[in-house]
């Protein structure tokens, strides 16, 4: 992306951030109370972040690849596991594909 | 101090995925919900479209319209500082909100935390900008492993319900379906709205079991 396009990403994202928080704030509150809106809302938030992580590891561009990057997904599960908090959780991950990469693998 | 790490964190991983110090530190001003930011710096890093960006960025925000609706009766404001209260409505300002028994504790709890979180969010996230921006080669330190483990922790301590279980596997499933078919961005947003379907089509109780 270009200067130009990356900035307009950053503001209308930014601008539609803002108004979905102010939405919450002046709709009444019945609205979205239900049980349905809430569950979707809950459960869409979890595909987003998994199909991050997923994109994150195991692609390059539109192919599907395994490098360093998986070995430190795994690295950061057993931290999380282990109730690690989040930074050691991404230093360990970092530290583990930049190891192995230092290695002459992934 | 997790805010600030994290803050940290999300600073690199932006710079390396190529936005400037000054858009990262817009997005932390303006935009300022961790998960959406990171969202929108993973999907412009695997090279997605300006709107795949946005997109996710802002369905993974929507979450904090529930939280505006549920904080607006209980802190009672107008004018700007409404404006205010729905700029600093976040996960960590409304957990500390709606935590609280007393109403004068509430909105001290949802303004303090609110504030701190910002000042210290902004502050990190633009130290780990000119940090990432210094580091050179991202590969060689592992920080594009770092985007995979962050947003593992971001989801894990939702992973708990069944129904969360079952539709993280569809993620997965779906993903890893569209990415050799569908331009960089696509594949998310596509788990997106399985979930949705499955949000919408799911009997209740089995949201319910696990909780």
């Amino acid at each position: 992306m270009s200067a130009a396009v990356l900035w307009a990403t950053v503001l209308v994202a930014s601008l539609a951030s803002f108004a979905l928080k102010l939405a919450g704030h002046l709709v009444p509150e019945h609205w979205l109370a239900t049980d349905r809106v809430q569950r979707t809302s809950s459960l869409v938030t979890v595909a987003l972040l998994v199909s991050l992580v997923v994109v994150q590891t195991f692609t390059d561009g539109q192919a599907l690849s395994v490098d360093a990057r998986v070995p430190a997904l795994a690295v950061a599960a057993v931290a999380l596991a282990w109730r690690a908090p989040f930074v050691v959780v991404v230093v360990l991950a970092a530290a583990t594909a930049a190891g192995l990469r230092a290695l002459g693998w992934g | 101090m997790a805010t600030g790490l994290y803050g940290i964190s999300f600073g690199a991983l932006s710079a390396v995925a190529g936005l400037s110090v000054g858009q990262t530190a817009t997005l932390s001003l303006l935009l300022f919900s961790g998960g959406s930011q990171f969202a929108l710096v993973g999907v412009v890093a695997a090279g997605g479209s300006p709107v795949a960006a946005v997109a996710t960025s802002t369905l993974l925000g929507a979450r904090n319209t529930l939280y505006g609706a549920v904080v607006a009766p209980l802190l009672g404001v107008r004018g700007w500082r409404r404006l205010a209260a729905a700029q600093l409505t976040i996960d960590e300002s409304t957990a500390v909100a709606v935590a609280q028994r007393e109403p004068a504790a509430t909105r001290a709890g949802f303004w303090v935390t609110g504030l701190g979180v910002f000042a210290l969010w902004n502050a990190f996230t633009l130290l780990g900008a000119l940090a990432g921006d210094a580091l050179g080669d991202p590969r060689a330190w592992g920080l594009d492993a770092a985007a995979g483990a962050a947003f593992l922790a971001l989801v894990w301590p939702r992973l708990a319900a069944r129904a969360a279980q079952v539709v993280a596997a569809l993620a997965v499933g779906v993903t890893i379906a569209l990415v050799p078919l569908t331009p960089p961005g696509v594949p998310v947003l596509g788990a997106a709205a399985a979930a949705i379907v499955a949000g919408l089509v799911a009997p209740s109780r089995a949201a319910e079991e696990g909780r």
